[in-house]
């Protein structure tokens, strides 16, 4: 058993001047502070990574930084997917008794830290370095080869995935730490630039600046209780020269193995978190996790079914499209805001009922999946 | 077309060709050079020439590049093409190419390197 006790967030966008670690610090404190508990209390740290700041032992820099001696640490590399993968073991290091309170914790300045040109040529070092790399693509050019593919198969238009966009920009208008807050329309959408086809610019998430962190504790700490209900990863490729068939994709993989662990059934589902790095990312998920029909989802959006009002109320604060990209913390935002709606605490943005919520990361080319049930106990 | 260390040179160290391996054991092949079959474990697969035929599976029209030398060829397709030995593998294409449509290669320089690009196949 396991309880996610406390959670911190920073607004996303310009932190001109804070460095990742400024950034780690800000939302540690936050969490640490939301769980009502003190540094020396905190006897686990997990991290992820910055490629702003590489360090071959980031969680232990962090901890010196920050002024913990942990019990236990170390770093997690899964790329989009590193935010839930720390979860999940932080979930069963509490669960195995190695260590009471593990604080997990991202956060880099990877707008302000280096150029858009550099954020972008480093996380295209996910590709092949002989057989990909060399021939110049980017991360949303990866994406954008699934995309073409996707669309062929299950005939989704590039105004579908213009929906999930606007979405979550309709989402982060109302969370006054999201980076935009100008209202966009599918027209603007489809009239953005093109980055890589089929996908423009409104398509892709945008590079920021912030920090996330969280608490993982054996025991509640306070009179909110969340706990981690089961989860499961999958791992099928790197690249995407390597890329199973569309069907035979990790996320399937993950939510099963993560359904069978918990118990947990998409029925039961009550709020979405979901890993949308593009639209075509947000599409296929919401599809492979059955939270929409092949080829559906947009449909869905449209019929406001993943609206703060709807059924399935789906990345409330923005999501990375909208609220932000930090890197390791940017997904790790999406846990944040289910917390906040799981515990009431989610103001204008709250949703009727978050007792049961399903999260899934994507790091990679869809290459690392997790999926996570987390559910309110009373 | 020169073998160095045993190997058949392809387009990764500068020779107009594209090589893949197969397993004399499983069968498997693979694009992705290693010393042993990543189906089944079996040490040194065959090097094979490709015949350059292949299909369109996915295509993504680059038009934002994050280097000087890359933003130097924008707007560039990237392509993955499925060939008739059975691997896939990440090309550059014809800006024009669809999913489903017959492409041969041919070599091209890009960004100081020499890359397969995939024209559609003249019938």
């Amino acid at each position: 058993m396991s309880y996610i006790t406390g959670v911190g967030l920073t607004a996303y966008g310009k932190h001109e001047g804070s460095s990742s670690l400024d950034l780690m610090s800000e939302a540690a404190e936050l969490a640490i502070a939301d769980a009502g508990l003190k540094r020396p209390e905190i006897d686990g740290i997990l991290c992820g990574y910055s490629t702003v700041s590489p360090h071959i032992m980031l969680a232990i820099v962090f901890a010196e930084h920050f002024g913990i001696r942990p019990s236990y640490a170390h770093a997690v590399q899964v790329g989009g997917a590193t935010g839930l993968a720390m979860t999940m073991l932080a979930h069963q290091l509490v669960d195995a008794g190695v260590a009471k309170h593990v604080l997990v914790v991202g956060g880099e300045n990877r707008l302000t830290g280096q150029s858009r040109d550099a954020s972008i040529l480093a996380l295209a070092q996910v590709g092949h370095p002989q057989y990909e790399v060399p021939l110049g693509p980017t991360i949303p050019a990866y994406y954008g080869l699934v995309a073409s593919r996707y669309m062929h198969e299950y005939g989704v238009t590039q105004e579908d995935l213009a929906e999930f966009a606007v979405l979550m920009r309709s989402h982060a208008l109302t969370h006054p730490g999201a980076q935009f807050h100008e209202p966009i329309t599918v027209a603007d959408v489809m009239a953005s630039k093109p980055v890589a086809l089929p996908l423009k610019l409104l398509d892709c998430c945008p590079v920021s600046d912030g920090g996330a962190a969280f608490v993982i504790s054996r025991e509640p700490t306070g009179s909110t209780r969340v706990r981690v209900r089961g989860c499961a990863q999958a791992h099928t490729h790197q690249h995407v020269t390597a890329a199973p068939a569309l069907s035979e994709l990790g996320a399937e993989i993950a939510i099963a193995r993560a359904k069978e662990v918990s118990g947990v059934a998409i029925a039961d589902v009550r709020y979405a978190a979901v890993y949308d790095s593009f639209t075509i990312t947000l599409a296929m998920l919401l599809e492979d996790l059955g939270l929409a029909g092949r080829g559906e989802a947009a449909a869905q959006v449209r019929a406001g079914h993943f609206s703060r009002d709807g059924a399935m109320p789906l990345n409330t604060h923005g999501g990375l499209l909208s609220y932000g990209h930090c890197g390791v913390g940017g997904a790790m935002a999406h846990l944040v805001e289910t917390h906040l709606q799981m515990t009431g605490r989610a103001g204008n943005r709250q949703v009727r009922d978050a007792s049961i919520a399903l999260l899934h990361g994507d790091g990679g080319v869809l290459s690392s999946h997790v999926s996570m049930f987390l559910e309110r106990v009373r | 077309m020169s073998e160095a260390n045993g190997r058949l040179a392809d387009w990764t160290t500068g020779a107009e060709a594209i090589v893949y391996q197969s397993c004399a054991a499983c069968g498997a092949k693979q694009y992705f050079r290693r010393s042993f079959c990543c189906a089944c474990g079996t040490p040194d697969p065959a090097e094979n020439y490709a015949s350059g035929e292949g299909t369109v599976y996915a295509t993504s029209l680059v038009c934002r590049a994050a280097t000087p030398e890359t933003r130097a060829h924008i707007p560039y397709n990237i392509v993955l093409i499925d060939t008739p030995e059975g691997f896939r593998m990440m090309a550059h294409g014809d800006n024009d190419l669809a999913i489903g449509d017959h492409v041969t290669a041919q070599f091209t320089p890009f960004a100081g390197r020499l890359v397969p690009y995939f024209a559609r196949t003249k019938s």
